[in-house]
């Protein structure tokens, strides 16, 4: 480690790093705007002056950029020294020559970096008297406002936008005093991870939209550290909130899952929260149909006569909630009485996959090392649409071939902008095999399209190439044309000669071959690839605990049909349904039978959806922001989330409404559960996977400093004020027994563990800039520790999953059209769907068909198409799309009013009700 | 970014006249990638149109690869390359510090009063636009202005009255080599 002086102090700073890094890492306050962790130096704001002297003896130095500077072994610097300080501050005034002063009306005010590094550099009066620059702002959607007025030309925004997530719509227009941050016009901003610009910008140029419009500052909100539930990812999230709501999603960094990223479903897809149709209250279902709000100790009582021993009672659980809400189910009625509530062929892909990661000899990488894969194969995903963030994390593994350009020719990575011009546009190779284009097609160095079995088929013949011995797949490469031949040596080839070869996959082509034939491919590399190549497999799951309640699955647990059959036998009076909607679990027709034979439905859940409208009791549930629970990511890493306020009135988290009514009905071992940590450790006792999801972080009894840490920041303010309307005296703060958090200011914030940061502040450091104070080194990982567990390592045993009968070649059948099941970011998942930022960038259930198909069947884009699924009318948006396979049409999955495809599903279109231009519907 | 191929694509040739498209292609003939042309472009377009609308900016940039956003961070880069309508010649004065010492002020008042026209503004008759310019590289015959792409040096009201009376009388002329 080199020694460098600063001040004539001496350091030990990491080789390789530049000085403004080393600095911070260090602990010193060197202000800087344009330098970010993630994506290196430019040297654009000169903001990190500080003075260079040749040696001991030079007393004169000169002015450097620590941001652009290497360290060097001996290397003497001075913060104050000579002019350094005084160019710093002409640097902040020149910036504010232009800036307005409206920070009391400004949405990053209190949490902005450019407050902060001006009181830092000690900029107090302003000599400036002119006229300031006044910019046109840009409407740039329901997610992004825009105040141009704001910017001090740091270029960070579209060194993200544009450098980092590869985002076409943003640029830097204009030069010198009047260069402008915007789109070529009015219109919302295209990229998916857009929302990270609201993080990035050290101004208010750029702020979350939802949050400016019911305004609170940072200081003024409670939050507490999160789990985004948005996918199957897991990105760490810091959820705010005030007056009872949820004001907006922040970035919580996490350096193996999110790092300093989300994607706009994350980010914005919350606010399901607050729901005005959410209830408040349990509802007791009349012979009207409607609802009578009762009392939770009611509804209690009403549920210990509907599940007295006797009754035949089953539960259905869910993926998208936690696993002890999962657990407490299941204990509750007994496993055989208990199903996940995952469709059927869903649950079967999903537990292959749980296979493959427990006993496959390949390695689940973290997001994080998926972007050290210097060939990417992606095989029958759309990532974006899935796992959006890890697309994020796929844009940057395409960079590995300029960053060994770099190194090779000594250039730090940290030197962003002449890494970026070494390598200009070449790319380390990616290829994806999908079933249409996906939104990471402009950086992959070939695509191409195929329906699910296809795809399995071209897998399997990579695999084979890659090593013949590979059972199974004599003869695969001969049947594909000559064409996808070449493609298929290229990719074995490709992916045969890299270091490290990630092969990603997942649910979305809804195909077990598919599944299979990635986890072929990934172990083949590993015993014939390169000589001690790091081969990778990752697999997109659908939800958030998709994986925690497989691996909580056991043999005596029973399926959805398996529910299905037992109510058509008349032998379930009493159905609880938990935080699962089961018209997105099977065909409309298939639940509407299931329903109509069960006495007593009840439903927990916090969103309103059609299967609790028919719920005989309707319990609402507490949402992410306001229960604790852990759950499973898709790399295997478990997960707790706090809650960040209290569920209001009479909502509750589930867990707790089951532990009630298990100790209502004195049902054994429920009176151990009281506190939530009994609950996490008595699953963990029952299934040897989950096995340490105790440690995912510290339990309740942990305290920081013989503290609680704290929700609230130190400057919480108006906690009289914000219900003197109700009364003057402020009410106790509510206790919180279940986790080491508190929901106060009181407390102890700053040396915890990495999975209990509330908020990120230190003094003078009042933005999301303060994060390094947090970590080992200024961009490294949390010095409290990574939040998380990893609670799946392979075994190494080598023997994955049982073998898929080999896919056969998809012919294209006369009149019939496969429907391929295709994701989008915006709508696909139900909760996000609830939020009404992401309903705006909402599309209508569509269908997608060849231009030929198209012609032939005489629609055009924007006819509405009527097609019958699984017996069930859905009216469709026709789009023309060139790539679909062909005799496939693409189907959006999960859109609100698309329904149920079930899988492998084909259709005659030809004899689809048209119906004229669908657009013309909805004026 | 979302469903790029569903979306109909540009069709460049419909909007760029096959004249540009020439003599666009020509530059790309020697250029390593479409986008390295983008400022010769940008200037052929503007040559065939005085300046560079919303229409051929988007057309343009589809023809070479690039996103609007991208072109226009290019196109709006420069002082010269119009992205608003102007006059058949666009009148450049120079008001930087030499020009500033010979006396601009006073020319610029009086070439506002003349053509009745505001920096910024182009005349009624669509004759002429009005912008001021940085340093024309020309101090040590200052002040000076450009008419189109000719340079007029050491100017004071009369010499400015010239240039204008001989533009009128010839005002089809041929300037910027721009095709009526
Ligand atoms: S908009 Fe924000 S991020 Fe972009 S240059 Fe301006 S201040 Fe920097
Ligand atoms: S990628 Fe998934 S987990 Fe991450 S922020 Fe987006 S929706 Fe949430
Ligand atoms: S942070 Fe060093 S120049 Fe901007
Ligand atoms: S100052 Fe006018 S030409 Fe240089």
């Amino acid at each position: 480690m080199p020694t460098i002086y600063i001040d004539d102090e001496a350091y030990q700073v990491p080789e390789g790093d530049n000085v403004l890094q080393a600095c911070l890492s260090a602990g010193i306050d060197l202000p800087y705007f344009c330098w970010h962790p993630e994506m290196g130096s430019v040297g654009a704001c000169r903001q990190c002056a500080l003075v260079q002297y040749r040696d001991a003896e030079d007393t004169r130095g000169r002015i450097v950029m620590g941001c652009m500077t290497p360290v060097a072994d001996g290397a003497r610097f001075s913060m104050s020294g000579g002019s350094a300080g005084e160019f710093r501050e002409n640097v902040i005034e020149s910036l504010m020559l232009n800036h307005p002063h409206d920070c009391p009306v400004c949405g990053e005010g209190g949490e902005c970096h450019l407050q902060d590094m001006t009181v830092m550099v000690g900029h107090r009066n302003r000599r400036y008297r002119g006229k300031k620059n006044t910019h046109r702002n840009q409407d740039l959607g329901p997610l992004i406002n825009h105040e141009m007025n704001r910017c001090i030309t740091c270029y960070r925004c579209t060194r993200f936008y544009n450098d980092y997530a590869g985002g076409k719509d943003l640029s830097a227009q204009a030069s010198h005093d009047h260069t402008y941050f915007g789109r070529q016009e009015d219109g919302t901003l295209e990229s998916e991870f857009a929302g990270n610009l609201v993080e990035v910008c050290p101004t208010g140029v750029f702020t979350d939209k939802p949050l400016v419009n019911e305004y609170t500052r940072k200081w003024d909100m409670q939050s507490a550290p999160s789990v985004c539930v948005g996918c199957a990812l897991g990105c760490n999230t810091l959820p705010g909130e005030r007056y009872g709501k949820l004001k907006r999603i922040h970035n919580r960094f996490n350096d193996e899952v999110n790092g300093y990223f989300l994607c706009d479903r994350g980010r914005y897809g919350g606010s399901f929260v607050n729901d005005e149709q959410r209830a408040l209250f349990p509802g007791l279902r009349q012979s009207n149909s409607t609802y009578n709000a009762i009392e939770s100790i009611k509804a209690i009582q009403t549920l210990v006569d509907w599940c007295v021993p006797g009754n035949k009672l089953a539960a259905i659980g869910s993926p998208r909630t936690s696993l002890e809400s999962n657990y407490l189910l299941q204990r509750l009625v007994g496993e055989e009485n208990f199903s996940n509530g995952i469709a059927v062929h869903e649950a079967a892909l999903i537990e292959q996959i749980s296979g493959i990661l427990q006993n496959g000899s390949v390695a689940t990488p973290s997001m994080r090392k998926t972007e050290s894969a210097d060939v990417v194969l992606v095989l029958g995903e759309d990532v974006t649409n899935t796992a959006p963030r890890l697309a994020l994390a796929l844009r940057q593994s395409v960079r590995n071939l300029a960053k060994e350009m770099a190194s090779d020719m000594k250039i730090p990575l940290w030197q962003d902008e002449a890494v970026r011009v070494l390598a200009q546009d070449q790319l380390s190779p990616m290829y994806i095999v999908a079933m249409s284009d996906t939104p990471l097609d402009d950086i992959a160095a070939q695509t191409l399209t195929l329906c699910p079995n296809d795809i399995a088929r071209m897998g399997l013949a990579i695999a084979a190439q890659i090593d013949s011995s590979v059972p199974g797949t004599e003869g695969m490469l001969e049947g594909f044309d000559t064409e996808t031949q070449k493609l298929i040596t290229q990719i074995s080839d490709s992916l045969k000669g890299a270091k490290s070869p990630l092969v990603v996959s997942g649910t979305g082509s809804q195909n077990a071959a598919v599944i299979e034939a990635a986890s072929l491919i990934a172990s083949a590399l590993q015993t014939n690839g390169a000589d001690g190549n790091d081969s990778m497999l990752s697999y997109c799951l659908p939800e958030a605990n998709s994986l925690g309640v497989t691996l909580m699955r056991n043999e005596a647990q029973i399926s959805l049909d398996d529910i299905c059959q037992r109510a058509a036998e008349g032998n379930i009076e009493t159905l609880i349904v938990a935080e699962n909607d089961l018209y997105r679990r099977a065909a409309k027709e298939q639940i509407d039978t299931l329903l109509s034979k069960v006495k007593n439905l009840v439903v927990l859940d916090a969103i309103g959806t059609p299967t609790l409208s028919q719920s005989a009791l309707a319990l609402p549930a507490a949402t992410f922001a306001e229960t604790e629970g852990t759950l499973v990511s898709s790399e295997g890493r478990a997960q707790r989330h706090y809650p960040a306020f209290l569920p209001a009135e009479q909502r509750d988290s589930t867990w707790h409404w089951i532990t009630q009514l298990g100790q209502a009905l004195a049902l054994p071992g429920f009176d151990e559960l009281d506190h939530f940590d009994q609950i996490t450790a008595a699953c963990a006792a029952e299934f040897p996977a989950l096995q340490q999801i105790c440690e995912a972080s510290p339990l309740a009894d942990f305290r920081n400093k013989g503290l609680k840490i704290p929700r609230q920041t130190h400057r919480y303010s108006g906690r009289t004020a914000m219900r003197a309307d109700i009364s003057v005296h402020e009410p106790k703060q509510p206790q919180d027994d279940d986790t080491p958090l508190s929901f106060s200011m009181e407390g102890s914030n700053g040396s915890q563990p990495g999975a209990l940061l509330p908020f990120v502040w230190s003094p003078g450091w009042n933005s999301n800039q303060s994060l390094h104070k947090f970590q080992s080194e200024a961009g490294g990982a949390l010095a409290g520790g990574t939040a998380g567990v990893r609670v799946l390592d392979p075994a190494n045993t080598g023997s994955t999953s049982k073998k898929t009968n080999l896919p056969v070649e998809s012919k294209a059948k006369k009149d019939q059209w496969q429907l391929l099941p295709l994701y989008r970011i915006f709508g696909s998942e139900e909760l996000s769907a609830h939020s009404p930022a992401i309903q705006e960038l909402t599309k209508k259930p569509f269908i997608q068909l060849t231009p030929e198909d198209a012609t032939k069947l005489k629609l055009s884009a924007g006819d509405g198409l009527t097609v019958n699924i699984a017996n069930q009318d859905c009216v469709l948006e026709v789009q023309v799309n060139t790539t679909i396979p062909r005799g496939c049409a693409g189907y959006s999955v999960g859109l609100p009013g698309a329904c149920w495809l079930p899988p492998a599903t084909s259709v005659n279109l030809g004899k689809a009700e048209i119906r004229a231009n669908s657009r013309g519907d909805d004026v | 970014m979302m469903n790029s191929k569903t979306d109909n694509p540009l069709q460049a040739t419909s909007v760029l006249t096959p004249a540009e498209l020439a003599e666009i292609d020509k530059e790309i003939s020697h250029a390593p990638y479409r986008a390295a042309v983008a400022i010769d472009a940008l200037k052929i377009v503007q040559k065939h149109h005085r300046w560079v609308s919303d229409e051929s900016l988007n057309a343009l940039a589809d023809y070479l690869g690039m996103s609007p956003a991208e072109l226009d961070g290019i196109a709006t880069f420069y002082n010269l390359i119009y992205r608003r309508p102007v006059g058949e010649e666009v009148i450049s004065l120079c008001d930087s510090v030499t020009c500033w010492i010979m006396g601009y002020n006073k020319l610029q008042q009086h070439i506002i009063k003349r053509l009745d026209v505001g920096l910024g503004e182009t005349t009624d008759d669509d004759r002429y636009t009005f912008l001021p310019a940085p340093c024309l590289g020309a101090c040590d015959r200052a002040p000076v202005m450009m008419v189109g792409n000719e340079l007029h040096q050491n100017l004071d009201e009369a010499k400015i009255d010239q240039i204008l009376k001989v533009k009128s009388s010839t005002s089809d002329v041929n300037n910027n080599g721009r095709q009526e």
